[in-house]
């Protein structure tokens, strides 16, 4: 079974990427599309198992904003490590529209982005088969202090402690 | 200036930590140069045509003599005894080696300073007023903006993987000499009609491929706002910016193929959901206060207005009186100049700074300039806070160490790429160019006669030598495999900024220094009333420039 990294720490994780044009298994957790769920939202959420929506920079967010009470997990998808749509989409998801279920990440997660990644409030990294969860995992180390307010500190930096100025 | 306190400090250290160990990756063979890649970028390394070079953040230009004795010593301890300042403020090392880089971090951290964001896909290192603090012209200070724009930028969680990079630049004066127009977003301090200090923003401002001037997004920013409104123009690229092509993923492309009014719209709207969910990111006035308490005024003695032994001098000594005219900028502080030091000698590499010569002007800074030093976007240096009775003894100085050529907003006071001897990107070499007409306009006589005149070179369609701003621009291109350069006029940097036109076909390198010499024969003849080169290219635009530079047959322009 494919391990993700979540709550900072290495699992075995059940959810099957599904390709728009893959069968739809009877049972078991899958994650869809967008353009798959919106064609097929009935069909989905009628079997057992359950299903989440994959998510990838093009796509236009509105279009799942109404479903995303009823969706335990949304994939976001980075194609490549330099397309960084998907962390604008993750603090909409979490800091807009108010999404309490599993954000994860996938696609081309290297583990020097985790950091950003999890400021932004992505919690699950599905990494590719190639890259290991280890060293992803002691990268959760490397950064200890930010700046700036995101979903994690809603605070910045200069409001989360007392910084003294010129003495 | 900014002293880190120890959050700054663990964030750099930290840095350092995590770079040394994808070094160690790199070097053991775990990741490959493509996984690599991404990683040294971040961090201002890059693999040039020789050699790795390494991109200092020099925040806002500004300098201690500690700090510039330090790049001094990693100059002569891990590079070839010198260094190279850029037109983002910078410094680049054109030689280190791949393992020594985490220990050339390692002492930059020593000093408070670092190369992070200094390439890549992200904000880089904001610039600004190289006169900040000290102009006759200013409104305020621009520099705790900065610094708090470099805070809020270094590993922002949202916008390190834009769709490009993102620049920066703040001015507080009322001319500006920052260029903000040709930035991604440009910030001009302002004053509102009920006395409020607040910001006008720019947005889309950009040389490269596609030149334009940025567009006013909202002429008035409250303070306090500054951050969410700047937070809401980079989701908006972020989200919508192009990533199907490299050269058309800049802001300016976006606001263009968007149109100005829709993006701003849109802009307007982000901003609105920002500042009910996350209003906590703007800025407070305790913090601005704490971070302009690191700017203070240094402690200048009361002096006359004007130093006799200063007129004297100037009266006794031409060559002194030349550097004044061009190299001493007035200071808001009476008795007081700002003395820039050119690192643009003729025949001389535009922007190169040996190790002896960085520590001979840390010492004068410390003597002459509370110890502060200024890197400005034409390559110079700037030591801001000199009393007039100490500018000859510093002009001797400056003569000593080559750093004295009176050419401050002269002709040969040129901004030039590394071109082909160094970058990768480049089609033509930069620096060759660049000698050729610094010796053909050798006098000084001459270049005082013929007045303010910028002439940028690049060696490159990246305009990194920002030739689309120069009033003469020099760009060099490769037709089968040969360098060719082509001229534009009219380009300009200031308050009434404007993106030069192409004068005609290109020229070999050979040709350059002649087209230089008629157009400046062009603008000689047509000068009424002292105007300087621009003001003349308004008035009577390109085509006598045209019709004169190809005249003659014989010269054998080759098509562009």
């Amino acid at each position: 079974m494919p391990r993700v990294i979540t709550g900072g720490k290495i699992v075995a994780d059940g959810w099957v990427q599904l390709a728009d044009d893959a069968p739809l298994p009877a049972d078991g957790d899958v994650i869809v599309s967008l353009k798959r769920w919106l064609a097929e939202r009935e069909t989905l959420g009628a079997r057992r198992g359950g299903v989440g929506v994959r998510l990838t920079g093009g796509d236009a967010l509105d279009a799942i904003v109404p479903d995303l009470p009823q969706l335990p997990v949304i994939a976001l998808e980075f194609p490549n490590f330099k397309d960084g749509r998907s962390f604008s989409f993750a603090r909409l998801l979490r800091e807009r529209h108010g999404y309490k279920g599993q954000l994860r990440a996938v696609g081309d997660v290297l583990r020097d982005q985790i950091y950003y990644m999890r400021r932004c409030g992505i919690d699950t990294l599905e990494l590719r088969a190639d890259r290991s969860a280890e060293d992803a995992l002691a990268a959760f180390q490397e950064l200890s202090v930010s700046y700036q307010a995101a979903v994690d500190d809603k605070q910045p930096l200069f409001r989360r402690v007392h910084r003294a100025g010129r003495n | 200036m900014y002293a880190y306190d120890q959050y700054d400090r663990t964030i750099v250290a930290e840095r350092v930590a995590q770079f040394r160990d994808q070094v160690r990756r790199r070097l053991a063979g775990e990741l490959t140069e493509d996984e690599f890649r991404p990683l040294r970028l971040m961090n201002g390394l890059y693999l040039q045509l020789h050699a790795y070079m390494l991109r200092i953040a020099v925040p806002y230009g500004l300098l201690s003599t500690k700090q510039m004795r330090m790049l001094a010593h990693i100059a002569r301890n891990y590079d070839r005894g010198y260094g190279h300042f850029t037109t983002r403020q910078n410094l680049q090392f054109n030689w280190p080696k791949l393992e020594d880089v985490p220990d050339i971090l390692a002492d930059l951290a020593s000093v408070e300073m670092h190369a992070i964001q200094t390439s890549g896909n992200c904000v880089r290192n904001v610039t600004s007023d190289e006169f900040a603090g000290v102009a006759a012209d200013e409104l305020e200070d621009p520099r705790p903006i900065c610094e708090i724009l470099r805070q809020w930028s270094t590993f922002h969680p949202e916008f390190v993987w834009l769709p490009r990079k993102f620049k920066i630049a703040v001015t507080g004066a009322k001319n500006d000499r920052a260029a903000v127009a040709f930035h991604d977003i440009g910030i001009r301090i302002v004053e509102n009609a009920k006395g409020e200090r607040g910001f006008e923003v720019q947005a889309g401002g950009g040389q490269g491929r596609t030149p334009a001037v940025a567009v006013v997004m909202k002429p008035f920013v409250e303070q306090r706002h500054l951050l969410s409104y700047i937070e809401a123009i980079l989701r908006v690229y972020n989200m919508y910016g192009r990533r199907d092509n490299a050269f058309k993923a800049r802001i300016k492309i976006l606001v263009a193929e968007t149109g100005a009014d829709k993006f701003r719209a849109m802009v307007e709207e982000e901003w609105r959901h920002i500042l009910k969910e996350n209003a906590t990111i703007d800025l407070t006035e305790d913090e601005i206060a704490r971070v302009k308490s690191f700017f203070p005024a240094p402690p200048y003695r009361a002096l006359p207005a004007t130093d006799a032994g200063y007129e004297a001098a100037k009266a006794a000594n031409r060559g002194f009186a030349n550097w004044t005219r061009t190299n001493v900028v007035a200071h808001k502080v009476p008795g007081y100049a700002i003395a820039v030091i050119s690192l643009k000698p003729h025949g001389g590499i535009t922007g190169d700074c040996t190790a002896e010569q960085m520590e001979a002007i840390a010492d004068l800074a410390d003597d002459l300039s509370f110890g502060e030093i200024v890197v400005t976007h034409e390559q110079n240096l700037v030591l801001p806070h000199v009393e007039q009775s100490h500018l000859h003894g510093l002009y001797k100085r400056l003569i000593e160490i080559g750093c004295a050529t009176a050419n401050l907003g002269l002709l040969t006071n040129m901004i030039v790429c590394p071109g082909l001897d160094y970058c990768s990107l480049a089609n033509a070499r930069s620096i060759p160019v660049s000698q050729r007409i610094a010796e053909r306009f050798d006098d000084l006589d001459r270049l005082h006669d013929i007045g303010p005149l910028d002439l940028n070179i690049s060696g490159c369609i990246n305009a990194c030598g920002h030739h689309h701003v120069g009033h003469i621009g020099i760009l060099g291109v490769n037709r089968h495999g040969e360098e060719y350069y082509q001229v534009s006029l009219g380009g300009y940097q200031g308050n009434e900024a404007s993106i030069g036109d192409i004068l005609g076909p290109a020229f070999r390198e050979d040709q350059v220094a002649d087209a230089v010499e008629k157009v400046i024969e062009v603008y000689l003849g047509a000068r009424v009333n002292g105007e300087r080169f621009i003001d003349t290219y308004r008035r009577i635009g390109k085509e006598p420039f045209k019709a004169r530079v190809y005249a003659k047959a014989p010269k054998e322009p080759v098509h562009a």
